[in-house]
């Protein structure tokens, strides 16, 4: 079947990666970072399942499985570390974040 | 035969001495370290009277070195010429041992002292006894060791410990040669036991046994004061005057003339090594006797007696008259270690002076002193019948029939040597005292051995006729009886007595008199030529300065310190600049993660484009 080539949808994985890091480095508030860390987790995905279907392989389904058991793991810790910051330090401004600076 | 024991018994006196000595009651001290010398004194008589000593007795007792050719096994032997320097050794060491009971009874470090001397005995026998070249250079060393401890003994005076230095650091210089002689011996012979080296000289070309010769004798000159490496003997009567005695005088540095009549095979068939001995003897003898000319310390005086004696010796040795070397060796350990006691004692009386000039007078004083430094002194100018009369003839008539020239030079340096012995016991027995201590006669225990010294200096020559004792063991010498030379060389001395006795016992002012008309001269010769100012700078200052500048500040400090401290310089400033990577930012943190990623893709992407990893 010819449908949607499959540079279309590793393209789009890439763009949404480049994106995450995007956010990644660029925003200020950690809400929005971790949202940006969740979006490459996902872009990832994308690309995983991308290949599987190429290949008539299950394998890049049973990789996209773990990939979204370990976001979801890293999310709840993470937030459990972002209500404690901001329990000590009332921001949620990233730069702020300093105490280890010289 | 248990030679053994000959050494080890000053050994053992070291041993108990040296371990226990703090704690032992001076009279044990005393037993221990003379027991041991007179038992090896006794010992030697019992052995040399129980063996023929027309051959040569060797003992091995382990073979000490073995590696490929080389085999050096620890031995000793003793023939007639060892026979000699073991009576020598061990009876003029006794002697000394009892008369430093009384010197030293007041000095600190009583048990230091005759435990060195002990140590001393067990080398110098060692070098007597080895029955080959590694085995006596063991006690060449040795007695150079002892040699520098006693004479910087009183280790608190800094001129004491430099003399000390200069011994050693001399005597160095001269065990180089010797060393280098080793070499080529077992090189050329391919063992350095006497007997296979000597039953082989034969068949050793002459330029090889040459060259072997001069080397020893450059080793000899160190250990025994010829020139140029006497300048440490004078230098050495900083150490107490029974070590001026028995080191400087009768023994160690007897060792270079023992050497070289001990390798008289390599001589006899090197001719031109030989003259090389003759003329640095005739040279060091001619040159020392006029540097005692104007000494007024009277140790040195006899110190550079002793160069100048030791240059005679080597004058015989060179001249082929090997027993006439041997002989003087034996009565010069008499009346030198004499003349040397005697001015101990003279010291001992005067509570430490050692300046003649405030000497004069002590003829009623220490009446015993006195005397029996008088007959040292007729035996050292060869008045006729002493025992110097004898020795010093024999070596005057071998010179005389090696080179004429030797023979002239060595009477004027026989009359010299009158001269300078009596202008030293002239100023310090004649006349009326010119000091201010109150001069008292020494104890019994430093008066029996000057007594007994005192009779063997006068009779010694007839009682012991070593070149007839010799006679067997060197090669055939014959030297004409000419009395015409015993005549003239007997009146240099008469002249050079009466001559000092005319200055120094009647008119001292003409002495005072002739040193103001030739003033430049006679600080030349006051000073020693230079000669230690001359080494001191061409030598010693380029050295020192050289390892301070060069070595010290530019090399170690300069170099291999700044490569260290260097390091860790760098990398102290390493860890400040990675240390800029911990900023507390954690947007940096970030932005460090992504660039590390991006490397890492760029590796893997680079392996796999060329060509994968297996």
């Amino acid at each position: 079947m010819d449908g949607i080539p499959i540079s279309w949808f590793l393209t789009l994985s890439a763009i949404l990666f480049a994106l995450g890091v995007a956010g990644f480095l660029f925003r200020r508030n950690i809400i929005t970072v971790f949202m940006s860390i969740e979006l490459m987790l996902n872009a990832v995905n994308l690309s995983f399942i991308t290949f599987s279907y190429k290949l008539q392989k299950v394998d890049g389904h049973l990789l996209a499985f773990f990939v979204m058991v370990v976001a979801a793991a890293e999310a709840a810790v993470g937030l459990a570390i972002i209500l404690t910051v901001f329990k000590n330090r009332s921001t949620l401004n990233i730069d702020d974040i300093d105490t280890l600076k010289n | 035969m248990q030679l053994w024991l000959i050494p080890l018994l000053p050994l053992a006196g070291f041993l108990i001495n040296g371990i226990l000595g703090r704690r032992l009651p001076k009279s044990l001290i005393n037993a221990v370290a003379i027991g041991s010398v007179v038992l090896s004194f006794g010992w030697v008589l019992k052995t040399l009277f129980g063996l023929d000593l027309n051959t040569a007795h060797t003992e091995h007792y382990f073979t000490w070195i073995q590696s490929g050719t080389l085999s050096i096994g620890c031995d000793f032997s003793v023939d007639r010429l060892t026979a000699v320097m073991l009576l020598v050794v061990t009876g003029i060491g006794s002697l000394i041992h009892i008369y430093s009971i009384g010197y030293m009874a007041h000095e600190g470090g009583y048990y230091r002292f005759f435990a060195y001397l002990n140590l001393f005995m067990f080398f110098m026998l060692v070098l007597v006894l080895g029955a080959n070249y590694l085995v006596l250079f063991v006690g060449w060393e040795g007695v150079g060791l002892c040699s520098y401890l006693l004479i910087g003994f009183y280790f608190d005076k800094k001129f004491a410990t430099n003399a000390g230095n200069k011994a050693f650091i001399v005597n160095r210089v001269g065990d180089f040669g010797f060393s280098l002689a080793m070499f080529y011996i077992f090189r050329t012979f391919g063992s350095l036991d006497f007997a296979t080296v000597f039953g082989q000289t034969a068949g050793a070309s002459e330029a090889t046994l040459t060259m072997i010769g001069l080397l020893l004798l450059v080793g000899a000159c160190g250990k025994s004061a010829q020139l140029p490496l006497y300048v440490w003997l004078p230098d050495a009567m900083a150490g107490p005057t029974p070590v001026s005695a028995l080191i400087h005088a009768a023994t160690m540095v007897t060792a270079g003339v023992y050497m070289c009549a001990r390798s008289f095979p390599i001589y006899t068939h090197a001719p031109a090594a030989m003259n090389a001995i003759a003329v640095v003897g005739i040279a060091t003898a001619f040159f020392a006797a006029t540097i005692g000319l104007a000494q007024t310390d009277i140790k040195k005086v006899f110190a550079y007696s002793t160069v100048s004696q030791l240059g005679y010796m080597f004058v015989g040795v060179g001249c082929g008259a090997f027993s006439a070397g041997i002989y003087h060796l034996m009565t010069h350990a008499f009346f030198k270690a004499l003349l040397f006691l005697g001015s101990g004692s003279v010291i001992h009386a005067l509570s430490g002076e050692q300046d003649m000039r405030e000497m004069g007078g002590l003829r009623t004083k220490i009446p015993w002193t006195c005397w029996t430094m008088f007959c040292a002194s007729i035996a050292i100018a060869g008045v006729p019948l002493t025992s110097g009369y004898f020795s010093k003839e024999a070596i005057l008539a071998a010179a005389n029939q090696h080179a004429p020239w030797m023979f002239w030079l060595g009477t004027i340096t026989a009359g010299m040597t009158a001269f300078y012995v009596f202008r030293a016991w002239c100023m310090t027995f004649l006349g009326t005292y010119r000091g201010h201590h109150h001069p008292h006669e020494s104890p019994p225990s430093m008066l029996v051995p000057l007594a007994i010294l005192a009779v063997l200096s006068i009779a010694g020559g007839l009682l012991f006729k070593i070149p007839t004792f010799l006679a067997t063991f060197f090669p055939e010498h014959e030297v004409p009886e000419d009395f015409t030379l015993t005549l003239i060389a007997s009146s240099a001395g008469i002249i050079g007595i009466l001559l000092a006795f005319l200055i120094y016992g009647f008119k001292p002012s003409i002495a005072d008199a002739f040193a103001r008309a030739v003033k430049p001269l006679y600080t030349f010769v006051y000073n020693k030529y230079y000669v230690d100012e001359l080494y001191d700078n061409v030598i010693v200052k380029p050295v020192v300065n050289g390892s301070r500048v060069v070595l010290w500040k530019g090399f170690d400090a300069g170099l291999i310190d700044a490569i260290v401290n260097g390091t860790g310089t760098r990398a102290r400033n390493l860890g400040s600049v990675l240390r800029l990577i911990q900023s507390g930012n954690i947007r940096s943190y970030a932005t460090w993660v992504l660039l590390g990623s991006l490397g890492v893709i760029a590796v893997i992407v680079g392996i796999a484009s060329s060509g994968g990893m297996r």
